[in-house]
């Protein structure tokens, strides 16, 4: 026999289920436990750039909302840089960039405030378009989604971006673009996922 | 010089595919076209960092986070611990654990949670804390009860503690749980049987650990949680190229 390999193996994921905020959200399960819930601020007071708000809904194979999803969200400030030690450069004190959404219950609408990203530094120096990478977990999903979403107003850096030149069809990109309104002060963008059927989002293996 | 690389590829063939139709909510939940292989980038590379400041210290002692004064949830004393490590068995340091949980009898404070099972009145169900240098974790709790649900007409979920899990980089992020060495309702779970490997069931099943329990106070149940490894970047260009 030749020499064993002695990694370990990763453990499987099992679905967060419906009492998800119980854990990562208890103030939405209905208790006041923790001094401070984690992910509510994700850009903080000091953060440059363009303060936008992000909405959307989340909807199964025959159209419904799903009601009970949480999604959190990963993004780089408006320099582009990730809070994060090993990404060179310096982000604005208070600025984690990383934040938990929550649906209403009874409409399963969602929405989160920060700011515009900025591009980012992707393989091989290949400028990536500005995104917001989200993980989205909930009752009947096994394991956490993985996708992106890319703005509307970015239109010549999202045909160069290398992510969404990936993607094949392309049609099936546009799952991953959120279209901007502004609607008084702050610029509102709408991005809705389906989870399935007809125009399903686009979700990544990463 | 050997520096931190990708994460290595997800074993696919270990975790749970999207849809599985014993577990019906997964039917339609799950996304019918292929997901599109992405290789790392820092926007995976990288994830959110956690400290002290963000937690209290009491905040992994579900006997005493919820509790009145000088009263303690009903039901089985339990430790619950281990540690969290990657792929190359290397402890991952200083990362945020979560976890959550039904109470003794099997019930959820949770408002859409309807169970008949009584709430504790001194048991929230949830906990957090950071893993130290070695990457061990602890949680002091009750051990939470077996509850029915509604898939098929009579199946009930065997006792386990939903655990979140972050690691370094957000393609780490995991969401688990940890079931309970011995119980029946393991194997008939389907939600447990999502997953399509014995051996990687069986890593999740947390085993009585006498040596870890207080006497004559709580028992203990030792629960090692593994997140993805990175490759180390030998004599490739560096990630953020040039």
């Amino acid at each position: 026999m030749p020499q064993e390999l002695s990694y370990l193996k990763e453990t499987a994921s099992q679905t967060a289920g419906p009492y998800v905020h119980i854990g990562l959200a208890p103030g939405a399960a209905g208790f006041d436990i923790y001094k401070r819930e984690l992910g509510w601020d994700i850009a903080g007071p000091n953060a440059k750039g363009e303060r936008i708000r992000i909405e959307g809904l989340v909807t199964d194979g025959m159209g419904s909302p799903i009601k009970d999803v949480l999604l959190e969200a990963w993004q780089a400030n408006a320099d582009g840089i990730y809070a994060h030690p090993e990404h060179p450069g310096e982000v604005e004190k208070g600025f984690r960039g990383w934040g938990r959404v929550i649906t209403d219950f009874e409409t399963g609408e969602w929405g989160f405030d920060t700011v515009k990203p900025g591009p980012v530094m992707g393989r091989h120096g290949a400028m990536m378009a500005p995104h917001i990478n989200l993980w989205i977990v909930a009752r009947g999903i096994n394991i956490g989604l993985n996708t992106r979403l890319y703005f509307s107003d970015e239109a010549e850096a999202n045909a160069a971006d290398p992510v969404l030149n990936l993607i094949e069809w392309e049609r099936r990109r546009g799952t991953l673009i959120a279209h901007r309104d502004q609607q008084g002060d702050v610029p509102l963008y709408r991005f809705d996922i389906k989870l399935q059927g007809e125009d399903e989002t686009v979700f990544f293996d990463i | 010089m050997r520096t931190q690389g990708e994460f290595y590829q997800r074993d696919r063939t270990r975790q749970p595919p999207g849809l599985t139709r014993d577990y019906k909510t997964s039917v339609s939940r799950s996304p019918q076209y292929a997901l599109i292989s992405l290789q790392n980038s820092a926007s995976e590379i990288t994830g959110p960092v956690f400290g002290h400041d963000d937690i209290d210290p009491i905040d992994n002692d579900l006997l005493l986070n919820y509790a009145q004064p000088g009263q303690s949830p009903i039901g089985e004393r339990i430790i619950l611990h281990g540690r969290v490590l990657d792929e190359n068995g290397r402890p991952v340091r200083g990362t945020l654990v979560e976890a959550w949980q039904a109470n003794a009898g099997g019930r959820y404070r949770h408002k859409k949670d309807t169970y008949l099972a009584p709430i504790d009145p001194n048991f929230g169900g949830c906990g957090r804390t950071l893993t130290d240098d070695e990457g061990y974790y602890y949680f002091r709790t009750v051990k939470p009860g077996a509850y029915p649900w509604r898939n098929w007409v009579n199946n009930w979920r065997p006792a386990h503690i939903h655990m979140s899990l972050f690691g370094t980089g957000f393609a780490q992020r995991l969401i688990t749980q940890c079931y309970f060495e011995g119980d029946p309702l393991i194997a008939k779970c389907p939600i447990v049987n999502t997953i399509p490997d014995d051996e990687a069931i069986e890593q999740l099943i947390a085993r009585l650990d006498l040596n870890a329990t207080i006497p004559l106070d709580t028992i203990a149940y030792k629960f090692d949680i593994v997140l993805r490894g990175r490759r180390s970047t030998l004599f490739e260009n560096r990630l953020e190229g040039n």
